[in-house]
């Protein structure tokens, strides 16, 4: 019985002291810290350059950086920060990244790699797992790099982006080894789906589904929509064409953003819709 | 002298030398095309001087050195440059190549003219050597002349010769040294004139001992003294190989030089000798074609830009399949699956395993039992190397001094998880070195 009172009476007093201290010892915060911290994404993804986003939503309270500088931001959750901010938001373009590069099924393989399962380390060693030097190893650095889950490494050892899961915070970009991930913006209707300078015929005999640079979408094309450098077609996204663009391609490289119209054209997808 | 110097950790692999160490070295007969990489070296890019059409004769000057550290490249024959294009290279990627329509007649260029080594000066040595193109033809291909000239801060005191060759398979410096050791020595000499040295070495494992007789009896009365070595591997490596000759120790990060040390391979040797006395350039090589499926395994004198198909017509082809193709021996060599990749000025050996010597593997974590340590000839730790690799703490790699790996490739072989230990330190020492060429441009 004593023992019982004994503690309750230590806890009432040891709380009170606490109570106590917390008054004296407080901490102002901003509540508005706490509510932009709220609106933002949360992943963390580190796309803004500060360390997460509880870092940013300080930044952001004091001034020292835009709302818009979080490129994960959705411009609902943006508004929702400006609301209570009480500021106006800036225009900000959405983008998407795209993994230039269609050669799953389509790309020559070298046999059995049997190294480091990571493309950085891949490409060091006998130029990793597929004939192509320029396109996707297919190991999946970029997939574990995103923070949102945005990436789909397929079966036939490509990386996909789904647009509508890409929050555009570069982070893949950083990491991919070849350099085949671009921020496009979310809008355009097309892209085109290779990254390799080669020529045509040496595109050709380690991937079938490479831009050989026949010229057919640039002609298809309004003039400028369809920019070709070299032997590599690609989309000028300050003009872009219409996703119909993706149907001229003889080599099907070239890919509507709808993952509709996807289906169409690629036989990657095809595949897969007939296999499952 | 031998084991005076023993070096710390390494391996003793099966050595698979007899297959081909009793094949006397064979000349084979002239190709109708040669496919010549412009990378057979560390070091920048050269820049072709021939265009498409071009008539050459043999060991005329295809491209020059693009820098001071790289090498100028030598047509292997007299005809025709068909194409200035690409070819497969041994990492896997495609690289600047020069191919060579063959007329058959293998007509000599005979721009670069003998030299007299007692008389000439040695800058006039050093420029023929690099005007030869001569590479290590130990395997990194490091440029020759670069080597020979040290700064004036580090004066060097002992040339060492490397016929260690330690790799198992490989035989192709073994028989150089049994049949042209007259060659080496008179290069071993010119590379004593031309570093002012006379205290030469040439480190030989055991496992040679006709080689080691042979070079006793050819050096008897001149300054070159034949080290027999304990076999181990990576003996070879030029660290190790300084260590077990004279026992000092290159420092973190230092190169031979710094122990007043400059270490040669046998073959490199001999084609010093040989584009001194003959003005003959190095467009042609000893070259090991082995392993147990080769029908017939030997040494045979490729030239540049022969590719590995036609090599391995010259052995009559394969008796069973072959599981793995290499291009060097079976720790260093590099994994090829092209048939097209032409023989290059560092490829010591062609080999191909059996599918019962290849195994494939799969990684399994670090159990931390340390073989890879006491195996390791740099004394670093790979096991606990390659956890902080994988997790991408490259300061943490650096720390642990991941750049002094030789990527011999022993701690792979010794690792009972089969972890890609070289793989791990080659990310590292990629990583690190991007690392440090950023901060260097902040600066």
């Amino acid at each position: 019985m004593e023992a019982i009172l004994l503690l309750l009476i230590l806890g009432v007093v040891l709380g009170l002291v606490i109570a106590i201290a917390a008054m004296i010892f407080a901490v102002d915060i901003d509540p508005r810290i706490e509510q932009v911290e709220e609106a933002l994404p949360g992943a963390n993804c580190g796309g803004c350059g500060f360390a997460g986003c509880g870092d940013f939503a300080r930044a952001v309270v004091a001034g020292d950086c835009p709302p818009e500088a979080c490129p994960s931001c959705s411009s609902a959750a943006l508004s929702d920060i400006a609301r209570i901010l009480g500021v106006a938001i800036g225009v900000r373009e959405e983008k998407v990244a795209v993994v230039r590069c269609g050669g799953g099924d389509h790309a020559a393989r070298h046999p059995r790699y049997n190294g480091v399962s990571d493309c950085r380390s891949a490409n060091l060693v006998a130029g990793g797992p597929k004939g192509c030097d320029f396109g996707c190893l297919g190991l999946g650095t970029c997939a574990r790099a995103c923070p949102f889950g945005a990436i789909e490494m397929t079966d036939d050892g490509l990386a996909v982006v789904h647009p509508d899961l890409c929050v555009g915070c570069s982070k893949c970009v950083a990491v991919c080894p070849r350099n085949i991930i671009t921020m496009v913006p979310k809008s355009a209707p097309a892209h085109v789906l290779c990254n390799s300078p080669a020529k045509g015929a040496a595109k050709r005999k380690v991937c079938s589904a490479a831009c050989i640079g026949c010229r057919k979408c640039v002609k298809t094309a309004g003039e400028g929509q369809m920019i070709i450098e070299g032997f590599l077609a690609r989309v000028n996204y300050d003009n872009p064409p219409d996703a119909s663009i993706a149907e001229c391609c003889p080599t099907h490289c070239i890919h509507a953003t709808d993952t509709g119209a996807r289906a169409e054209t690629s036989e990657i997808m095809q595949g897969e819709a007939v296999n499952g | 002298m031998a084991d005076q110097y023993y070096f710390r950790g390494g391996v003793h692999p099966a050595e698979g030398k007899k297959l081909s160490s009793g094949q006397a070295i064979q000349v084979p007969p002239l190709l109708e095309s040669y496919v010549v990489p412009l990378m057979q070296h560390i070091g920048a890019p050269p820049k072709p001087v021939v265009k498409k059409g071009d008539t050459v004769l043999r060991g005329q000057l295809l491209a020059q050195p693009g820098g001071f550290i790289s090498a100028a490249i030598h047509s292997p024959t007299s005809g025709t440059i068909k194409d200035i294009g690409v070819c497969m290279g041994p990492v896997g990627l495609e690289t600047p190549a020069i191919t060579i329509a063959s007329d058959g007649d293998d007509t000599p260029d005979e721009s670069l003219t003998p030299l007299n080594w007692h008389t000439a000066s040695r800058d006039t040595l050093r420029e023929r050597i690099a005007a030869a193109g001569i590479v290590g033809m130990g395997g990194a291909g490091f440029p020759a002349n670069v080597k020979l000239t040290p700064p004036l801060e580090k004066p060097i005191d002992t040339v060492i010769l490397n016929g260690v060759e330690c790799e198992p398979f490989l035989t192709a410096d073994h028989r150089l040294m049994l049949e042209q050791c007259d060659r080496i020595i008179q290069g071993a000499l010119i590379l004593g004139r031309i570093l002012d040295v006379t205290d030469i070495f040439i480190g030989i494992e055991e496992n040679k001992p006709d080689a080691i007789e042979v070079m006793r009896q050819k050096t008897a009365g001149t300054t070159i003294t034949v080290a027999g070595l304990r076999v181990r591997y990576p003996q070879g490596a030029e660290k190790q190989l300084i260590y077990a000759v004279t026992g000092r120790k290159v420092p973190t990060g230092g190169l031979p030089m710094d122990v007043r040390c400059v270490v040669n391979n046998v073959a490199t040797c001999a084609a010093v000798a040989d584009a001194v006395n003959d003005g003959k350039a190095l467009y042609e090589r000893v070259t090991t074609i082995t392993g147990t499926p080769v029908t017939t395994p030997g040494n045979w004198l490729l030239r540049v830009g022969t590719s590995v198909e036609e090599a391995l017509k010259l052995v009559g082809g394969v008796k069973k399949d072959p599981a793995k193709l290499l291009l060097g021996g079976p720790m260093m060599g590099m994994s090829i699956y092209d048939l097209s990749v032409p023989v290059m000025k560092n490829t010591s050996g062609i080999l191909l395993l059996a599918s019962d010597e290849v195994e494939q593997f799969t990684s399994n974590a670090c159990i931390r039992c340390g073989r890879c340590v006491d195996v390791c000839p740099m004394t670093l730790m790979p096991g606990s190397l390659s956890v902080a690799i994988e997790n991408e703490a490259f300061d943490l790699a650096e720390a642990g001094f991941a750049m002094d790996c030789i990527e011999c490739g022993a701690c792979a072989y010794a690792c009972p998880s089969h972890r890609p230990l070289v793989q791990h330190m080659r990310r590292a020492k990629a990583e690190i070195t991007a690392a440090r060429r950023a901060a260097a441009a902040k600066k």
